[in-house]
């Protein structure tokens, strides 16, 4: 069976200079793989190009079995492939509920996002006492939580996490971890970006370690964290 | 008394259009952090074709604004496809020269062809009626323009709030990118906006031509207003602008009859450059 995400040896560069030389990774259908890497190593830059937000100098994004390497994010998302960026960038004057409706615009049937939105306050029942706050007004933890609710509110097939673990406090981290693994259960295949390394291979079946660029290692889960580099360079010990 | 009420009726009637003549500036910067430099020459082209309208075709401003509205919703666009679209992400003042060419090109393309000279409908249907309200004479077209007015801002402002679309709006004025994300087309965003901004003032010059008289400077007063209520009222916010606006209506109103005529838009200017010395971000802004 093809892989629902295939990235073919991609490059990327910002104003002419190259950041990304040459990715390559898989992501099957009900995986959770982890892109893991220091500050710079071009786990954004990767996940921006899949998204559509960039397009790589050479190779090819296929997902789904399409070629997507040349399409706008504003389709993409159409094409059930959705990006929760780092940083969570929600729409700050606007309301929870605003947003999460907004992370549905690609449907127009008001009784689906009702249903949904529906859905996503039994995910996050935070948010339901929420929703008629503005995104701004909310703590960072639940920042995330309604980013998170909002990239699913397209009903995607491949979510892509983006720092989930940015600026919230560890007990935090380790909440926002379960839901993921509560999301892949209600059986959406997930992407994720991180740099706390032991706490995402926990979840994830798979793992590829960028550095400057390119993929250093790569295996399962297992693998990588029973493996001497990995933990000496990421996980400090 | 009956001074008093006149005073203020005039001067909220002069506010209330220059609600409407704001709100599409006040829109496009608060989406895309353009300055539309011809807003003021859009007004005037609204105002040409209405006055073409009525003189030839004899039909009443009354209805021709639909005409002007919808020309100036695709002028907008077209300005915005092929003027300002190229000139974004370069020089911060790229747009801005940009629009301030086009408002030369609109400006002297009208004097060359319709001539410097005053035109003014006569014999419309709202042509010098009046009526008496608590003791102040209310021009009849005046107050058709204001009414028409509220209502338009209004309905703006309820697009913007209240409907998906207007969400879209929103994000797309917060965070361009993360809209994207949203598979909301940003480019058609800013197309539609500055069709709307531009659908705005058409509607505005086309109803003003039921008592005001139009030629090629016509914009420029009106213009340096909206300019005032804008950064007045808040960039990109409506209400704000629509605060604004009356404000600077009722200033002007107010100045011109009991301190000077001369001296009223020394007044709004002069109130603009406290706001803005004192709190730069304007009255409601964020």
């Amino acid at each position: 069976m093809a892989a629902l995400l295939e990235v073919r040896d991609i490059h990327c560069s910002y104003d002419h200079v190259p950041v990304i030389h040459g990715v390559s990774l898989e992501v099957n259908s009900g995986e959770i793989v982890a892109i893991l890497g220091a500050n710079g190593a071009g786990k954004s830059t990767t996940m921006r190009t899949i998204a559509g937000l960039m397009h790589p100098t050479e190779g090819s994004v296929v997902f789904d079995g399409k070629d997507i390497t040349k399409m706008p994010a504003s389709s993409s998302i159409k094409q059930g492939l959705s990006y929760v960026p780092e940083g969570r960038r929600l729409f700050a004057k606007l309301t929870v509920r605003e947003n999460l409706e907004l992370g549905a615009f690609t449907n127009a049937d008001k009784n689906s996002v009702q249903e949904r939105l529906e859905e996503m306050f039994e995910l996050f029942p935070i948010l339901k006492d929420r929703a008629g706050q503005t995104a701004e007004t909310m703590s960072g933890g639940e920042q995330q939580m309604c980013a998170i609710a909002r990239g699913l509110m397209s009903r995607p097939k491949l979510i892509m996490l983006d720092e989930l673990s940015l600026g919230l406090q560890p007990s935090l981290v380790e909440k926002v971890f379960e839901t993921v693994a509560e999301i892949r259960k209600r059986g959406v295949t997930i992407l994720l970006v991180e740099q706390m390394v032991q706490e995402a291979l926990e979840i994830a079946d798979r793992g590829y370690v960028l550095q400057t660029g390119r993929v250093v290692y790569s295996g399962t889960a297992k693998e990588l964290l029973d493996s001497e580099e990995v933990r000496k360079a990421y996980m400090g010990m | 008394m009956s001074n008093f009420m006149q005073v203020l009726i005039d001067g909220l009637l002069s506010g209330l259009l220059y609600a409407l003549v704001s709100a599409g500036l006040s829109m496009i910067w608060g989406v895309m952090d353009v300055i539309n430099f011809a807003h003021g020459e859009f007004l005037m082209v609204a105002m040409y074709i209405c006055y073409w309208l009525g003189f030839i075709l004899k039909i009443d401003p009354l209805f021709t604004w639909v005409a002007s509205g919808i020309f100036l919703f695709i002028l907008g666009a077209v300005t915005y496809r092929w003027i300002v679209k190229g000139s974004l992400g370069k020089a911060a003042m790229a747009p801005l020269l940009a629009t301030f060419g086009l408002s030369m090109l609109l400006k002297n393309f009208c004097m060359n062809r319709f001539s410097p000279n005053f035109r003014l409908l006569s014999g419309t249907l709202l042509d010098g009626k009046t009526f008496e309200f608590c003791g102040a004479i209310i021009s009849l077209p005046q107050f058709v323009t204001g009414i028409f007015s509220l209502i338009v801002v209004a309905a703006l402002y309820w697009l913007v709030k209240k409907t998906r679309l207007g969400w879209a709006i929103q994000a797309t004025a917060m965070d361009k990118e993360a809209a994207e994300l949203m598979g909301i087309d940003t480019e058609k965003i800013f197309l539609l906006v500055f069709g709307l901004g531009g659908a705005c003032v058409g509607v505005a010059g086309g109803l003003m031509t039921t008592y005001l008289a139009v030629h090629p400077e016509v914009g420029g007063l009106f213009s340096l207003i909206a300019f005032v209520v804008v950064a007045l009222g808040g960039f990109g916010s409506i209400p704000g602008a629509f605060a604004a606006a009356i404000l600077i209506g009722l200033v002007e109103s107010f100045t011109g009859f009991y301190v000077a005529a001369v001296l009223k838009y020394v007044a709004v200017f002069a109130i603009y450059l406290v706001v803005i010395l004192v709190r730069p971000k304007g009255l409601f802004g964020w």
